[in-house]
């Protein structure tokens, strides 16, 4: 950790710069929240000619929001389910063993988020066609599952190698079985790193639209539903509610997440 | 239970083994498969008059790829994810240099969670706030009308390649959307590898009488440089692979990621679309060798 001495302070055209970028990416947010009252139905007129929160009500009143924003938690659910699953297992094996072919697995797990992804996309509908599967709400999670594996697995693994392994072996030797040591010991000590990755494959799937275009049959989740919003905007205002909305919901978990995250990775500096 | 547990205990390669089986299984044959499907795939031609891919080995596919219009969606391509690498590199340094330098330990956890915190949510409503912002009759157009400079704005849109009917269905909105969603992803690089040079080593520069400009141009920026190659390796690659941006905000002249979703989607064409992204990959491959050279792989 460097350490800083007194006196020693930012330029002024250096703070200017960084406040610049900060700003450069939350303003642009802040401008949708403003959008989302406006009384103009047909185009994007700025100065705003009107304020009115009807469009919130009208929103909740679609049904084709509610089945886009249904359909999205539930993969979202089930994707983060597998990658938790999936994730904390492969960091298990890489974490207790120096097998041959480590690097083969994290990178095998990088990859998805690594390639574009419309090479992601592109790949599996090419797979999923090829066996003439239909494109359903499961081929939608499978495709999730893909690129969220990774998220948690870099958490746990993180967690795992801060972790002493002489707590594990305190356990044994204190007559625990491998799974009493597992329910008691390691558990507790990469709750808070499942939590963290759990919560961001979430964020991960609940936003994703590049692979879920290429994955999904006739559904729409959230994202589908806003690109085609984007493409060939019908109902501006409504539009506008949906964005602000998502920017809420997924704010507080993807702060705590990150708070942990960051958190956990500082006290691992400090202890270098 | 404990029988068990010992007969685990004893056999740690077995463990590893079960451990790995599941993710693993599941990682090589639903994602390498589909890869490799992919990859056959893109060997496969479409027949023109029934419209049914044909299964036969052929390298007329890619052949397709070197007509002029495809070789110029490549270029184009290329050509904007460059130009957005370069200016993401030069609009996070600042942010990154004073995150890595000069911010407190407190003010560093907030500054790094409020860069990557749009990492993780909302890609689409950050495209479709610069929607908002663009627009014809939005915010950026008021301000120029304010300044009484519209013929300024004009004069850009009329230039063949970077403007277009409006700021948001041009080249250059594409490239201003692009750089701000993916301007987070250049910032922590930057940030990591200047975390890393010791403040020694900039007062050693200034004590042999160097100005803070030559600092600055012959001790950071060196230094700073693999963190802007780790940076650009997403900013180049997410460029490269999207098609939300330019399908929201650009013209019908297509990038590589329409390309690829219009000639699977309406046209049935699989071979072709597998064609095209081995584009993107072999360019991601040949980007990936050579930052790996520059040191990249260490700023990450």
């Amino acid at each position: 950790m460097p350490s800083k001495s007194q006196g020693d302070k930012a330029s002024f055209g250096l703070t200017l710069g960084a406040i610049g970028t900060l700003l450069f990416l939350h303003v642009p947010l802040m401008i949708i929240f403003l959008y989302s009252f406006t009384t103009d139905e047909a185009t994007y007129t700025f100065p705003l000619p009107g304020f009115t929160t009807k469009w919130f009500g009208e929103a909740l009143k679609r049904t084709d929001l509610w089945d886009a924003l249904t359909l999205s938690l539930k993969v979202a659910t089930l994707s983060t389910i597998a990658a938790l699953i999936l994730g904390t297992l492969a960091a298990a094996a890489v974490y207790r063993s120096d097998f041959f072919g480590r690097d083969a697995v994290s990178f095998l797990l990088v990859l998805p988020i690594a390639l574009p992804g419309i090479v992601t996309g592109i790949a599996l509908r090419s797979a999923i066609g090829s066996l003439s599967i239909p494109f359903t709400f499961w081929t939608i999670v499978i495709g999730h599952a893909t690129f969220c594996v990774v998220v948690v697995y870099n958490n746990v693994l993180a967690r795992f190698r801060r972790m002493s392994g002489s707590q594990i072996e305190a356990s044994m030797d204190l007559g625990a079985n491998s799974f009493q040591t597992f329910r008691h010991v390691v558990l507790p000590n990469i709750g808070t790193a499942l939590l963290a990755g759990g919560m961001l494959a979430f964020a991960l799937s609940f936003d994703e639209v590049i692979v879920t275009t290429f994955t999904a049959g006739q559904q729409s989740t959230l994202p589908i539903w806003i690109f085609s919003q984007l493409v060939r905007p019908r109902d501006r205002p409504v539009t506008n509610v949906v964005a602000t909305i998502v920017i809420l919901i997924t704010f507080l978990p993807i702060f705590f997440a990150q708070k942990i995250s960051a958190e956990s990775s500082e006290s691992e500096g400090g202890s270098k | 239970m404990n029988r068990l547990s010992g007969y685990f205990f004893q056999r740690p390669k077995l463990v590893t083994l079960l451990l790995l089986s599941l993710p693993m299984i599941y990682m090589l044959v639903v994602y390498l498969g589909s890869l490799v499907s992919l990859l056959v795939n893109s060997f496969y031609y479409l027949e023109e008059f029934t419209g049914l891919v044909v299964k036969e080995f052929t390298l007329g596919t890619y052949a397709q790829l070197l007509k002029p219009t495809n070789l110029g969606i490549f270029r184009r391509t290329a050509g904007m994810a460059l130009a957005v690498t370069v200016m993401d590199a030069i609009v996070a340094f600042p942010l990154a240099y004073y995150i890595a330098k000069f911010a407190s330990p407190r003010l560093r956890t907030y500054l790094y969670i409020a860069v990557t915190l749009p990492l993780w949510s909302s890609y689409l409503v950050r495209v479709y706030a610069w929607k908002l912002i663009l627009s014809k009759e939005g915010i950026v157009s008021w301000f120029v009308d304010l300044f009484h400079m519209n013929f300024a704005l004009d004069w850009i849109l009329s230039i063949p390649g970077v403007g277009g009917s409006s700021l948001s269905l041009s080249p250059l909105g594409m490239f201003i959307a692009f750089c701000y969603i993916w301007l987070p992803y250049m910032i922590v690089p930057i940030q990591t590898a200047l975390e890393r040079v010791p403040k020694s080593l900039l007062e050693a520069s200034s004590d042999l009488g160097a100005t803070p400009s030559q600092t600055f141009r012959n001790v950071i920026l060196p230094l700073a440089f693999p963190g802007v190659v780790a940076g650009s390796i997403f900013t180049f690659s997410l460029t490269m692979g999207d098609f939300i941006v330019p399908q929201s905000l650009g013209t019908s002249r297509f990038f590589i990621g329409q390309a690829v979703y219009s000639y699977q989607g309406t046209a049935g064409n699989i071979p072709l679309a597998a064609a095209f992204t081995m584009g993107p990959v072999v360019i991601m491959i040949v980007y990936l060798l050579i930052a790996r050279k520059l040191g990249a792989f260490d700023a990450l």
